[in-house]
């Protein structure tokens, strides 16, 4: 545990250093999202009504900027080998920088999701099921997409490659991320949606990460 | 009385066998020399050795017990050291030590002083390693093998990027580390200033129709 603390301040600790990846996330979703209003056009009832979907889908896409990043800097520069011969099983050391880069993207993409949905004018009863939701479905988002970035460690294209892995398997945390908050937008429990989410959550963290590390060791041989 | 031994070896890269039906023997307070040339295999047997590459045949026993059946004791006993310095650009160099020694479970700041000036870099202790040379790098990575001391250490071309004092060094640390009790299999192929066995990858290259291979 101690082990696995100290890894997620590492990451933390880097990522604070070497700055610019997790403001360059939130700034892109801030762009993604002032986007619509000009492509969609300012009819406030047309803007609220796709709100929930617009902040869902830039969400994942701003998951997938910054994941591509996840383990190349690691691999590039030999640090991989050294977090697989660690005496901690790689799928923790893979956890904690899922962890490590959730807490820098997508918690504070979570806590700034009310003030971009007051940009495109939804409904402030959506706004719990909306900040419920990311919490739930945005580490599920990192952990998939921490797989996606280990199967395309060291390929061409990488980006592009990782996009076409992981975008369809985001497909089940959109819908019932969506789901959820439309339910709470229509005056309907959106418990049962939120309990999907979760139950996605907890079958992602022990199956990803596990994947992850076997991907990573295939990677280095 | 440790041993270190390896027995039927044989490697496999892409579509290529790269060696085939090695063995090797290191006990305690020994130096093994991996001798070869470009591509002969020496880092992928180190890598082999080290459990990040599987071999196609062959097994690896460290007193006796295989390494694989116990990856967790394999891990926690080697130190590997690449090509690659695997030393972070945003740290500074004590930093670097002192993640090291974390992830491993320690937290000992003498052992990390005395690492420093052991490789000759303790006025650079402050300083980010994105401002080293590649050769100051280098030591800051043989630093490591000191502040997170294990009994096995694998070394992929140590003495690259080091000059004659950091060579002087750098013997000097393997001479104490076998003095210690501890093993060592460096691949090399210019001097690294250390007597010891010699494994020449030549020999065991794979022939044609090789059943083994």
């Amino acid at each position: 545990m101690t082990i696995f603390l100290a890894l997620v301040r590492r990451d933390l600790r880097l990522a604070v250093r070497q700055g610019g990846d997790a403001a360059l996330v939130l700034i892109f979703y801030l762009l993604a999202v002032l986007l619509f209003p000009f492509g969609v056009g300012p009819e406030a009832n047309i803007l609220a009504r796709i709100s929930t979907g617009v902040l869902w889908v830039t969400a994942l896409l701003a998951a997938l900027l910054s994941l591509e990043r996840l383990f190349v800097a690691e691999y590039e520069d030999g640090s991989l080998d050294h977090l697989a011969l660690l005496p901690t099983p790689l799928a923790i050391v893979v956890l904690a920088k899922i962890v490590a880069h959730w807490l820098l993207t997508g918690l504070p993409l979570t806590l700034m999701a009310p003030f971009f949905a007051l940009i495109l004018g939804m409904d402030r009863v959506g706004y719990p099921a909306l900040i419920l939701a990311l919490v739930l479905g945005t580490p599920t988002l990192g952990l998939i997409g921490g797989l996606g970035a280990a199967l395309t460690l060291g390929a061409r294209r990488a980006g592009a490659l990782l996009a076409l892995l992981v975008l369809p398997l985001y497909i089940p945390v959109l819908i019932f991320g969506v789901a959820a908050v439309d339910a709470a937008l229509a005056g309907l429990p959106s418990g049962p949606h939120l309990a999907i989410l979760g139950a996605l959550l907890l079958a992602a963290i022990p199956l990803c990460p596990w994947a992850t590390a076997a991907a990573l060791r295939q990677a280095l041989e | 009385m440790t041993v270190f031994a390896g027995e039927g070896l044989a490697c496999l890269r892409g579509e290529r066998a790269v060696f085939a039906r090695l063995s090797f023997r290191v006990e305690a307070g020994g130096v093994l020399l991996l001798r070869g040339a470009n591509g002969s295999g020496k880092s992928s047997l180190l890598r082999c050795m080290a459990g990040l590459l599987a071999p196609m045949a062959g097994s690896l026993t460290w007193d006796g017990e295989a390494v694989l059946r116990d990856v967790e004791s394999h891990r926690r006993r080697l130190r590997f050291l690449g090509h690659l310095d695997a030393v972070k650009a945003a740290l500074t160099v004590a930093e670097d030590l002192a993640l090291h020694q974390q992830l491993h479970g320690l937290r000992d700041p003498a052992a990390i002083g005395d690492a420093l000036s052991r490789l000759g870099i303790d006025p650079l202790a402050g300083l980010p390693t994105r401002l080293l040379s590649a050769g100051q790098r280098r030591r800051v990575a043989l630093a490591r093998l000191l502040a997170a001391p294990a009994p096995l250490w694998l070394l992929d071309e140590p003495t690259n990027a080091l000059d004659d004092d950091g060579v002087r060094r750098f013997a000097g640390i393997v001479r104490d580390h076998c003095i210690a009790g501890g093993i060592a299999v460096i691949a090399a192929h210019g001097d690294p200033g250390i007597a010891g066995d010699v494994l020449s990858l030549a020999d065991y290259v794979p022939r044609p129709m090789d059943p083994a291979a």
